[in-house]
């Protein structure tokens, strides 16, 4: 099948839009917001794809998935080749499809985009993913020979299974760690089931489970067996530590003591993997929110995750509460357009001084002050400060801080000669993502601090091409040294 | 999955299980802990490992309270663990300290014998206490026996034992000979009242905390204490912290929080226990399908 229009027919098409469920209606349960592209829509949108000589979409995606590629293959009709062609390059097509900031990647570095609306990659990946799972097929790449190599991978998040995916092709055998019950980290945890359902999350790791890769859970690495002993007695020829940022950062304000103050690691984990919006029908719980007044504190997408997550528990109001103003959220805007239409609140330069509760230590009002933004730092981000006399309550029952996280020590410690920087995340060069254990590598949130689902997936492929260099090789020059290695953001 | 290979009754609703867990049976050090699943909508409870064995398997003591406790309690040997993680937690401290009481209320003494054992082992004066409501709540009293120099048992209502509480036992113990340092685990009122005795005598004293945990790793901060006025993670930090430096009225507070939760989702349970034993089985069958 060859494309009806020309180039310049194309520039005109209109970008087909993403339906989406009622904000109404979705606001109250937690089946997904957007629906999904059906075959006939993905291929009249796959039509609009210019084709490229040299393309640039490729270039903006962390993991370099061939887009143009897999685009004709849409356009062929062949969407099981489609999905062979971006697992390739990406382990979890289902996954980046709904949660990648494509806008920023992929369909920011697309042709189309300076005249009028980029192609929409994002949705056309989801696309493939999900006509795989309706058809019951899964599209394997093929894996390289069997090189006998070993290789151990801690984390079964985004950075480790997209470690896992590349290691596995090029013939490696791969085992992943997860200290968790159920593989996926962040994205079974944190990511909510109405923005990324957990089923998507176990379809992607059963198609790397068929490419090979083989998963333990229930596996804290550093303390139910430490690197040392994975290397030794175990086996493995080499390990990528991509542990992601496991150590929640709370206000350091009086009253965090209370109860109904969650970190959002802990509100998601309950909600998410926990399935806590099922209890009783599930056993764990969480603080009930039904008619309850709801805030989250922070302007990221784990806020924006937490909020939506209080309202669909039944919030009767839901306040994010964000001590810059609405230009300098770093959440996407997407989302925050998602919340907006929901009825979130928007709290800006707003900042909590101290939590009140009642004679129970329940939680029952936050005092906040306005603040007022400064000039740029050396980030470039501009900073915010407490305006004095401002000081207002907002009654609350449950107030969730979404403030970022911290790198949690539990291998650092029990690793002596692994390095780490300040501020205890494992220094690893940026190159290699080599650190100074030899065989280890390190990658994703436990070295960079906080990211994106796709920076990790970034780092954990490459991790994957530096340590398929190491085994083959054989040879450890170059190793990361002290603060020479270190890439920390923000 | 983690198949149990041995389960008895102590005490009535305080049972006993080995289970099979290479991993963790040769990593773990007394005072550490696991957290437990039994099946896919199941919560993550921790317990403290009570002993481990050569062949691989782990010991856990288990009185049966909530929802999660009383539906293990059911669970015999053949039957299986879904989801079993650790060792978790820093091991006791353990060294020559000298003369050492060590004070078990309740089930808190399954968790305060492998401590007890190993600071025997380190050369320490063992003095044991152990406290029980009444004579059939009483646990492990030769196991301890075999491990303490002294041991003394009170029951609150007298059926056995010296009639009272530990901490007069306590107080008797202090006033006879010079104590270097005091364990105390078990009640949240029990160890706030053991603190209390030893504060003005400047004797140090640990507790072992049992706050509601999620993940058991630091990363969700849900066991959060106060301890000298900061924030520690009973799950990385601790779970054992000064006696002294511990806020329990905050620790008793937070336990509360899911009272009403905890209450519904024992009735439900209890209206229908088969219906959860199934799923323990189907989650364990599934498991052993697709690992």
């Amino acid at each position: 099948m060859t494309n009806p229009y020309s180039p310049k027919e194309r520039m005109k098409l209109p970008r087909l839009p993403m339906p989406e469920r009622d904000p109404a209606v979705r606001g109250h349960d937690f089946g997904e917001v957007n629906l999904g592209f059906e075959p006939d829509v993905a291929r009249e949108e796959s039509l609009r794809c210019l084709e490229c000589a040299k393309p640039t979409c490729n270039h903006g995606c962390p993991v370099g998935v061939k887009v143009k590629e897999f685009v004709a293959l849409i356009e062929a009709g062949d969407y099981l080749a489609a999905a062979a062609k971006i697992r390739e390059d990406n382990a979890l097509p289902a996954v980046t499809g709904r949660v990648c900031p494509q806008e920023d990647q992929c369909e920011g570095a697309c042709l189309l985009g300076k005249r009028g609306k980029p192609l929409a990659i994002g949705h056309l990946e989801r696309f493939v993913a999900d006509w795989e799972r309706e058809a019951g097929v899964v599209g394997l790449p093929v894996n390289a020979p069997a090189t006998g190599k070993k290789v151990a991978i801690v984390g079964s998040g985004p950075a480790g299974l997209a470690a896992a995916g590349d290691l596995i092709q090029r013939g490696h055998e791969v085992r992943v760690f997860e200290a968790l019950h159920e593989i996926g980290g962040v994205l079974l945890y944190g990511i909510p089931e109405f923005r990324l359902p957990k089923e998507i999350v176990r379809q992607d790791v059963d198609g790397l489970r068929r490419m090979g890769v083989q998963f333990e859970t229930n596996v804290v690495v550093g303390k139910t067996v430490t690197l040392d002993e994975l290397m030794g007695e175990e086996g493995y020829d080499a390990v990528f530590v991509a542990t992601g940022a496991g150590l929640p950062r709370f206000l350091g304000i009086p009253g965090e003591h209370l109860c109904g103050v969650y970190s959002a690691n802990e509100f998601l984990t309950r909600v998410n993997l926990m399935k806590a919006y099922r209890f009783p029908e599930s056993d764990e719980p969480v603080y009930d929110c039904r008619d309850k007044v709801v805030a989250v504190v922070g302007g990221g997408n784990t806020a924006l995750d937490s909020i939506r997550t209080a309202l669909r528990l039944g919030a009767r109001e839901a306040f994010l509460i964000y001590r810059r103003s609405a230009g300098e959220m770093p959440a996407r805007a997407e989302e925050v357009h998602h919340a907006k239409d929901e009825g979130i609140q928007f709290l800006t330069l707003t900042n909590p001084v101290e939590l009140l509760g009642d004679d129970r230590a329940r939680l029952r009002a936050a005092r906040c002050v306005k603040m007022e933004l400064g000039d740029p730092d050396a980030s470039g981000r501009r900073q915010s400060t407490p305006i004095p006399g401002s000081e207002f309550e907002v009654p609350l029952d449950v107030i969730i801080i979404a403030v970022g996280t911290g790198a949690n020590p539990i291998i650092q410690s029990t690793t002596p000669d692994l390095q780490t920087n300040r501020r205890g995340y494992i220094a690893a060069d940026p190159e290699t993502l080599r650190t100074s254990k030899p065989g280890v590598f390190a990658g994703g949130d436990i070295v960079t601090g906080a990211a994106t689902v796709i920076l990790a997936m970034g780092a954990g492929r490459k991790a994957a091409r530096s340590m398929h260099e190491y085994l083959v090789s054989g040879a450890w020059e170059g190793a990361a040294a002290g603060n020479g290695g270190l890439r920390v953001l923000g | 999955m983690f198949p149990i290979v041995e389960a008895r009754f102590l005490a009535p609703d305080v049972k006993l299980f080995r289970l099979s867990s290479s991993r963790i049976a040769k990593k773990r050090q007394a005072g550490q802990f696991v957290i437990i699943r039994l099946h896919e909508d199941g919560e993550r409870i921790p317990l403290t490992i009570a002993g481990s064995a050569d062949d691989g398997t782990i010991t856990l003591i288990v009185q049966g309270i909530g929802k999660t406790t009383k539906l293990l309690n059911r669970l015999e040997a053949g039957d299986a663990i879904l989801d079993v993680v650790g060792p978790l937690g820093q091991a006791s401290e353990v060294e020559l300290f000298g003369t050492v009481v060590v004070i078990g209320g309740g089930v808190g003494t399954a968790i305060a014998y492998p401590t007890a054992v190993a600071l025997h082992q380190a050369g320490n004066r063992v003095i044991g206490i152990l406290g029980a409501r009444n004579r059939d709540l009483l646990i492990l009293e030769k196991e301890m026996g075999a491990v303490c120099d002294q041991l003394i048992v009170t029951t609150d209502d007298g059926s056995y034992g010296r009639h009272g509480l530990v901490t007069t036992a306590l107080a008797e113990v202090i006033a006879a000979e010079k104590v270097d340092r005091v364990l105390a685990i078990g009640p949240v009122p029990m160890m706030r009242a053991v603190a209390e005795v030893t504060r003005p005598l400047g004797i140090k004293t640990i507790v072992s905390l049992n706050s509601i945990m999620v993940d058991g790793t630091g990363m969700c901060g849900g066991c959060r204490v106060l301890v000298a006025g900061a924030a520690k993670f009973a799950c990385v930090d601790g779970p054992e912290f000064d006696a002294h430096e511990v806020d329990f009225t905050v620790l008793q507070q937070r336990n509360a929080m899911y009272r009403d939760a905890e209450a519904e989702s024992l009735r439900t349970f209890l209206a229908d226990p088969e219906k959860d034993l199934d799923r323990v089985r189907t989650s364990c069958q599934l498991h052993e399908v697709t690992p």
